[in-house]
Order: C-alpha cells, then structure tokens, then sequence
C-alpha cells in the first residue's frame, strides 16, 4: 500500500514551549486517519507543518512522494485544507466564497461539482446568503467544500468538528465516509474521544507525543486489565470509597458511572464490605468495555513526566 | 491571471459591501478638507495684542496704529511697565506683547538698529508662531515705507517672512497638500494592513498561502483596488478643494496626478509591510496610527515648521516620506513649478518606494511564524 | 428523599419583539443537584441563562432564584449565585491570590476570611506555593479549575457554569467533575450550560432545549432508555433531527422572503 505521509522524527518548538517531539506516523492513501487529542496536544502545530505552512524544527516528512520542505509549491496544489476557524470569508455570500477559492486554485465549481454535489446541497438553498449570517454547521459544510473544490489529492481537516452541534457532528463525519470513494486521502483532528471511531486509524496524542498509533478497535483492545464500570445513588461517596479501597488501580468518573480498575483479576467481597463500611449500600459493579477514552487515560497515566 | 483577477474581485467586493470602509475612504477626506479649512483655520483675526511703550515717540505711536489697523490683531491693553508683560499674557487678554524700549526713537534717530520685541504666549505655539509671523510681516513693510520715505538709510529690523507665494495669507491652501498626504496614508497604509491582517485573523490567511496563489498576487491582489481608490480620492479632495476654496492647480494637473500616484505606491508599500509584522487588526491600527499619522501630522511639515523644530526632529523627519511629498505638492500646486523643481524630491521618493516594495515582499511570509 | 427546589421556573415566556427566544418554559431544580441545560446554538439557553442569573426580566412567567423573585429581587439574586464562562472568568494579569482578593471583595467577603479560605483552596488543588503567579503562566486545565473555585468562593446557593471543560485533557476534566460532585455534596446546586453532549453524560438530571421550548428533561440513563440511545448524544440528535427539519424549512421560507 503507498503512503500519502510519511512522518519520521517532527520536532518543533516555540521558544520555551515543546509543541512536537518525535513525532512519527505514516498515512496510507485512501485512509481517513484521525490525531486525537485535547487542547494545546500540538494537533494544529502539527497540521500546520503537514500543509507547509510551517517548517519543523528536526526531522523529515514526505507527503504525496514530495518532500514537504523543498516541494512545498508543488504539494500546495494537491492539498485541500479546512483550519481549526472555518476560513471564509463572512462578507462574501456562500455562492462567491465557492467561487473565489475555485478561481484561487485555478479551477472553476462546475469541473468537480459532482466531488462536492453531496456536501454543497445542503447549503445550495442558500447560497445568496452571506456566510457570516450561517449557523456553524453551515459554515463547516460550506468551509469543507471550498476546500474540496480543487479536488486535492490529500484533505487536511483541523478539527472541524469543534464548535458544532451534535446533528451537524454526525452528518459531517458521514460526508467524511463519502469522500474515500473518491481516492482523497483525510487527515483529520478531534478533541472528542468518541470520534475516533469514525476514522480507519488514529493517533492519540498529548503533549506534543503520540502515545499510540492504530486501528481504533486495537486501541481499545489495548487496555491493559479488566474494566469495571460502578454505579451508586451516592455518585461522589462511591468515587471516594472506591478510591480509599487498597485494591484500586484507577477510578475515574465516567459520565453517569464511575470506570474502575483493580489489582486483582476480580474484585471480591472484601469490596463490597469496604463499601458497606464507607456508607455506600447500592453499588452495582459491572465488567465493561474499555472506550478509546479508557486507553487514553491509561496512556496519560503511564506517562511520568507528566505533570498535574 | 484567472487566479489573479478571482482576488481582485474578491476584495473590490470587501469594500464595496463594507459601509464602514466606504465611509472613511470618501466621506474622511471631505470632513478633513471642511474641517482644516474652516474651523482649525489658522487665519489670524484680530488676535488681542498688548503694548508696551516706553519710547512713545512718534514712530512708535505710528507703528503701534499700523499693526493695529491691519485687521489682524486687535489691541487690548497698554502696559505701563515690564512687570505687566507676565501678568497679561497669564491671564490670556493678550496672545502677544510689542515693546518699544525707551532708546526706540532716539536709536532711530541716531541711524542705529531699533529694538521692537516681540513676545508671544508660548503655550500656544501655533498661534505664536502665526502673530510673530504677521506682526514682524507688518514691521518689515513699515521698514520699507521708513525707507522709500528716506528717513532711515538703513534697515531698522530685517525680519525674514516667506508668504511671497501665498499673498493673502490664505491657511486652506497651505492645508489641502497636507490632508491629501494624510488621507494618503491613512487609506493606503491603514486600510491595507487591515485588510491583509484581517485575513489572518479570520484564517483565511492560512488557505490562501496553501493555495497556489504567489505571494506576489496576494499582495497585488489587496494594492489594486487600494491603488484605483486612492487615486479617486485624490481628485476628489482637487476638485473639492478648487470648488469650496478656490484653491487653483497652478502648476500641471498631469505631473501633479503623477506624484500623487507615486506617493500611492509608497503609502501602500509602508501598509504591507506593517501587515507584515501585525499580528491582528488591533496591531496594524496601533502601528499605522501612531506610526504613520502621527509623525506626519506633526513632523511632516504639515502643521509645524520644519524650521522651527528642534535638530533632533528635523533629522526624524527628514526619513518620513511625507515631508518631501508635502514640498512637491505644494511647489505644484501654489508655485507652480515643473519636475525641475521637485525632482530631487522625487527621486527620494522613488528611491524610499522601492526599499520599501522590496522590504514588504521580502518580510510577506509564506508560511506562518 | 425531601427534594427542596432553589431553581423553580413556570411559564416563563421571553419574547424579543415578535421572536419567542423563550416558549413557556416550566421547571424545577433541586438543591445539591448537578443540572444539565443542554441545547444546540441558539436554541434559547442563554436567554434563559441571563433570566436566572437576574441580568434580564422576562416577558411573563414565574422565575424564583435561591427563594428570590428574578423580576423584582435580581440584586439579592446576583448575591446567591456564582458565575463561570469558558471564555473569561479570571483576570491574566492578575496573580492568583489578587484574581482571589478581587473576587472575595465584590461579594463582601472580610479580609481574614478571603486569606483563610485562598489558603484553603490554593492546598486543596495542592498550589500553594504558586499563589503569586500570574493567571496567564497557568496551563488551560489548570485555569479552569481554579475559575470554578472562585466561583463557588462565597459559598453560593447555586453556581452557573457555561461550557466549563471544552477541549480539556481527559484527566483534568475528570478532576474538574470531582471538583463538580465535592461542590454539589456540601449542597450547593451546579447549573451547567452546554452544547458538549459528553458533558452532560455527568449531570444528575439534565433537560434538553429546542427552538424555545424544553423538549426533554429527565436524568441522563432514563432519557437514553426512554429514546433507546448508547447516549445523551445519540438522544440528542433524536430529538433534534426533526427540528432540524422544521429549521431548514423556516430558513428556506427566510431566503424565499430576503429574494
């Protein structure tokens, strides 16, 4: 299979700060591959060195067979790009937004309708509209079809589905499915574990290191030991005792349960009396699948330089 | 070129559907024009001076009716001694005091210099400098009439005034040159950075440079309709200026249009290059404002004397593009003079127009810092 | 168990001209709970935010705030509640201790007890030693948690918390829901605004906003059984498909009516 990336030892500081260290991963053509991660994970340093825009410090990448540093001209013309602020310009109706970033790229809207037809039918009924009078999954639609409209080879996606509701999250991410028939390779980024599912692999990433890169049922699979989710009345007592209880690994509130994990292969009843002891008379304890988030935290977890 | 042109018309459409951007490119130069003309008119009318007179011979009296006579200064006080002259300036009855020493008629007599001093509120410096200006003015002339009368073979006082060119001492027409080399700068140098900074506030900045759009296009693309606008504007201000003050092009429309578009070309260069270093909207206002309009408002000539300034100044303003231009214009428009005259102006312009072009594409990034 | 509400709102309708950003809106929320105001943008939840927190008078209805009336007592209402946004809640030129100081003195807290109380709550986030730093030295995370505990600083009755931990690393906003359900334990009632479904997965009882009106309200696993959903998200996108329709239509009927 050939890459579309190929990322080998991507260092790059500002000042003080380390936004990347070591990086190395390698995309294949074809794949929807997702780098997932919360704020300030150097996601968007990252994809700013991807689209050329800027040059790291150490190490080498090449994207589309081009070396991203001396072929930036040439790769400027193959990659389609969408920034963490959906960039349009909010004077410009939605109609001459297409139209500019058709003309920028050299190309006009009707040669690759049928690449964005999908996506722009959403918004065509608008197109009159200024694209600053837009709700925000609007703009995203409209920000990944100018970005399409040159028909890039490699599609660069800053998380683009930040800042948008739940309805307009999902209905992007199947656009996203959409587009592989057309042979574009998506890069893309997310602070929402629960996206990761949706791409073919991913990469976790915090502080500026990619703590694992692989298929996401792998991911999760990675999890080291059994995962118990609790749940009591007493949501915050049971996270207290639980935590006080010796045999405890980890605890972590989850939502509406808490996941917890133990030394041994099974808690037994010396749990249940310790909880009965700590007041917390209606705990359930189930065996659960550990989440992308799971895997996440464990990896954080394991990280010591890490500092709270 | 499809490239090109698609961002041409882009940004004509930016300002075209901003009322705001329309507003200050053609309403400002309009309220500038109407607002130095009229109310910061610096026309002096009967500015309150006081006397002292401690000769009181007949020269002085003589004197002291002609500068009052001249409808310029209006006499409010005579003092009686030097312990006054603080006294009234403080409290603001008068802008400026003449005295006549005691030895004034008897000097005169005996063929020596006379001593007229003048001496004007400071804290004013504008108005002092006018009424200094027009009471030595009216001193020379008397010194004139004292001569051709053949009372005196001498000058008494030889002041030095230039208003040769500007007979009736008309302020307008010393003002429209400066507010066309402000608006220059404000349009060209303010507006361009915010517009190219905008784009990289807004993130549009990152896609084009993604693109396969050269920097050079960015930057054309953004001076184009700066430029074509711009020069609208300096017709505008001509022609409102020649309609509400009659203000006349004495030398040639064509060279006059010709410099203007040169002074474009560097206002506009000096805009890229602060997009070049602003970060956002708020930077590029801050740095064209205090950067840019101030010094030309205060160093350029405009208002101030460059004369008068201290040497540290002089020589500040002496790299401000707008001093010369101000010198070309106003050779121009008021003398009418040909290229002869303000070529050497010219060439420093032209000169500072490519440093800068050179400096602006050098410093336009493509990529992100 | 005695269910005492500081939060009860009945028909509270809001209109700005002839838009209805509020559609009769009717209910309660109890003391030491976690409450989740969910809704996508423009839904009408800052509207009603700005009415609970006694910035805005609505149009008719009964709004009664920590036993106060939002219409006729906003002032005694401002001094019960506690306020944090994602977007500003601590000054970056400012220090820890004098960001504390500030937000001690506007709630007319002694001086004694704003050094006892910072010390307390600079060792119970385990910063002491860093209380003379300023707030912009300070990681994201790190911010957000200490935003909150001003927040609750004057022991308020209830503390509103508008989107409070987007874009976080997994652990701190673990540690940020801890600080949530210690805060809620001594009684005070948490009220959180968001558009972040995942958030709302840790609320006790949330309520779901659409186009006005309160589609849904229930806690988290009775909405998720009652619309057959894995979670608040996929209830979420239930309730709001249809409207999303209804949406479309209307803006469709705006575009005819600007053409």
């Amino acid at each position: 299979m050939s890459k579309s990336i190929e990322s080998t030892g991507i260092w790059k500081n500002f000042g003080d700060t380390q936004a990347l260290k070591d990086i190395s991963f390698d995309v294949n053509e074809g794949e929807i591959f997702g780098f997932i991660g919360p704020d300030g994970a150097g996601k968007t340093t990252l994809f700013r060195i991807i689209t050329t825009l800027l040059l790291p410090d150490r190490g080498s990448m090449t994207i589309l067979g081009l070396d991203s540093t001396k072929g930036f001209k040439k790769l400027r013309e193959n990659i389609g790009y969408m920034p963490g602020r959906f960039s349009l310009y909010l004077d410009l109706t939605v109609e001459e937004n297409l139209n500019f970033y058709a003309s920028v790229f050299g190309t006009r809207v009707e040669d690759n309708y049928e690449l964005i037809s999908d996506i722009y039918s959403h918004i065509e009924p608008f197109k009159k509209r200024l694209a600053g009078k837009l709700s925000g999954g609007m703009k995203q639609k409209l920000a990944l079809s100018c970005a399409l409209i040159h028909r890039p080879r490699l599609l660069v996606l800053d998380e683009p589905t930040t800042g948008v509701d739940a309805v307009s999250r999902t209905e992007f991410w199947e656009m996203l499915r959409k587009l592989r028939q057309h042979d574009i390779t998506i890069v893309v980024s997310t602070p929402y574990m629960d996206e990761a599912i949706r791409c073919d692999r991913v990469a976790l990433i915090q502080s500026g290191q990619i703590m694992t890169i692989d298929k996401p049922q792998n991911i999760r699979d990675g999890f080291s030991r059994k995962l118990f989710s609790a749940k009591a009345a007493d949501k915050y007592g049971l996270l207290i005792a639980l935590r006080e209880y010796p045999g405890t690994l980890s605890v972590y509130p989850f939502g509406d349960s808490i996941h917890v994990t133990f030394s041994e292969e099974k808690p037994d009843k010396a749990l249940t009396e310790f909880l009965l002891k700590n007041g917390i008379t209606d705990a359930v304890l189930n065996e659960t699948e550990a989440g992308i988030e799971d895997r996440f935290l464990e990896l954080m977890g394991k990280d010591e330089t890490r500092k709270l | 070129m499809k490239r090109f042109l698609g961002f041409v018309r882009k940004e004509f459409i930016h300002i075209f559907r901003d009322v705001r951007t329309l507003t200050i490119l053609f309403g400002l130069p309009a309220v500038m024009i109407i607002l130095f003309g009229y109310v910061v008119s610096t026309d002096l009318k009967n500015a309150s001076l006081a006397f002292l007179d401690l000769s009181k011979d007949d020269v002085s009296i003589e004197l002291t009716d002609k500068i009052c006579s001249s409808g310029f200064f209006e006499k409010t006080a005579d003092l009686s001694g030097y312990q006054d002259i603080d006294r009234i300036l403080r409290s603001g009855k008068a802008k400026a005091v003449i005295i006549f020493g005691e030895d004034f008629g008897r000097d005169l007599e005996a063929g020596k210099n006379a001593r007229v001093s003048i001496i004007a509120d400071g804290s004013e410096p504008n108005i002092a400098t006018l009424v200094t200006n027009y009471a030595t003015a009216i001193i020379s002339g008397f010194n004139q009439q004292l001569l051709l009368a053949g009372q005196v073979s001498v000058p008494v006082i030889v002041p030095e005034v230039s208003m040769f060119y500007n007979p009736s001492l008309k302020s307008q027409f010393m003002f429209v040159p400066g507010v066309i080399t402000m608006i220059m700068i404000l349009i060209c140098a303010l507006m361009t950075s915010i517009t190219l900074t905008r784009e990289k506030e807004f993130g549009t900045m990152e896609v084009l440079l993604v693109s396969p759009l050269k920097p050079v296009h960015i930057i054309l693309g953004k001076v184009i309709p700066y430029f074509f606008l711009s020069f609208v504007n300096v017709v505008t201000i001509l022609v409102l200026s020649r309609l509400v003050f009659g203000m006349p092009v004495n030398g040639s429309p064509i060279l006059l249009l010709a410099e203007c578009m040169l002074y474009i070309l560097l206002s506009l260069s000096i805009g890229i290059l602060i997009s070049a270093l602003a970060k956002t909207m708020q930077q590029a206002i801050f740095i064209s404002l205090v950067g840019m309009m101030l010094p030309t408002v205060l160093l350029s000539g405009f208002i101030f004397p460059i004369e008068n300034m201290p040497k540290v100044y002089n020589w500040l303003s002496a790299i401000l593009p707008p001093r010369y231009f101000i010198v070309i214009i106003k050779n121009i428009m008021i003398k009418g003079t040909g290229f002869a005259h303000v070529w050497k102006e010219t060439l420093i312009l032209a000169f500072m127009t490519v440093i800068l072009i050179g400096l602006a594409i050098k410093k336009f990034r493509i990529r992100l810092q | 168990m005695t269910r005492n509400p500081v939060i009860k709102v009945r028909n509270l309708v809001k209109k700005f001209g002839s838009f209805v950003a509020n559609d009769n809106l009717s209910f309660e929320v109890y003391e030491g709970e976690i409450f989740g105001f969910l809704g996508a943008n423009g839904a009408g939840k800052t509207t009603a935010i700005r009415i609970l927190t006694g910035l805005s008078e609505p149009t008719s209805g009964e709004v009664m705030v920590a036993g106060f009336d939002a219409r006729r007592q906003p002032e005694e209402i401002k001094k019960n509640i506690g306020y944090m946004c994602q977007k500003f809640s601590l000054y970056d030129d400012l220090t820890i201790r004098e960001n504390i100081m500030l937000y001690g003195g506007i709630y007319g807290l002694g001086k004694a007890l704003i050094r006892e109380r910072t010390n307390q709550l600079l060792d119970r986030l385990n910063f002491r030693e860093y209380g003379d730093r300023l707030i912009s030295s300070l990681p994201l995370g790190l911010k957000q948690k200490l935003a909150f505990s001003v927040a609750v600083f004057h022991e308020p009755r209830i503390v509103f918390l508008d989107e409070p931990t987007g874009g976080v690393d997994p652990i701190t906003r673990r540690q940020f829901w801890e600080m949530i359900y210690e805060t809620a334990s001594r009684g005070i009632t948490v009220f959180v605004t968001t558009h972040y479904m995942d958030e709302a997965e840790y609320c006790d009882r949330v309520s779901i906003m659409s186009e006005g009106r309160i589609v849904a309200i229930d806690t988290p696993a009775e909405l998720k059984k009652q619309y057959d959903a894995e979670s608040v998200e996929e209830v979420f996108v239930k309730i709001a498909r249809p409207g999303m329709k209804h949406g479309k239509e209307s803006e469709t009927a705006d575009n005819k009516r600007e053409a």
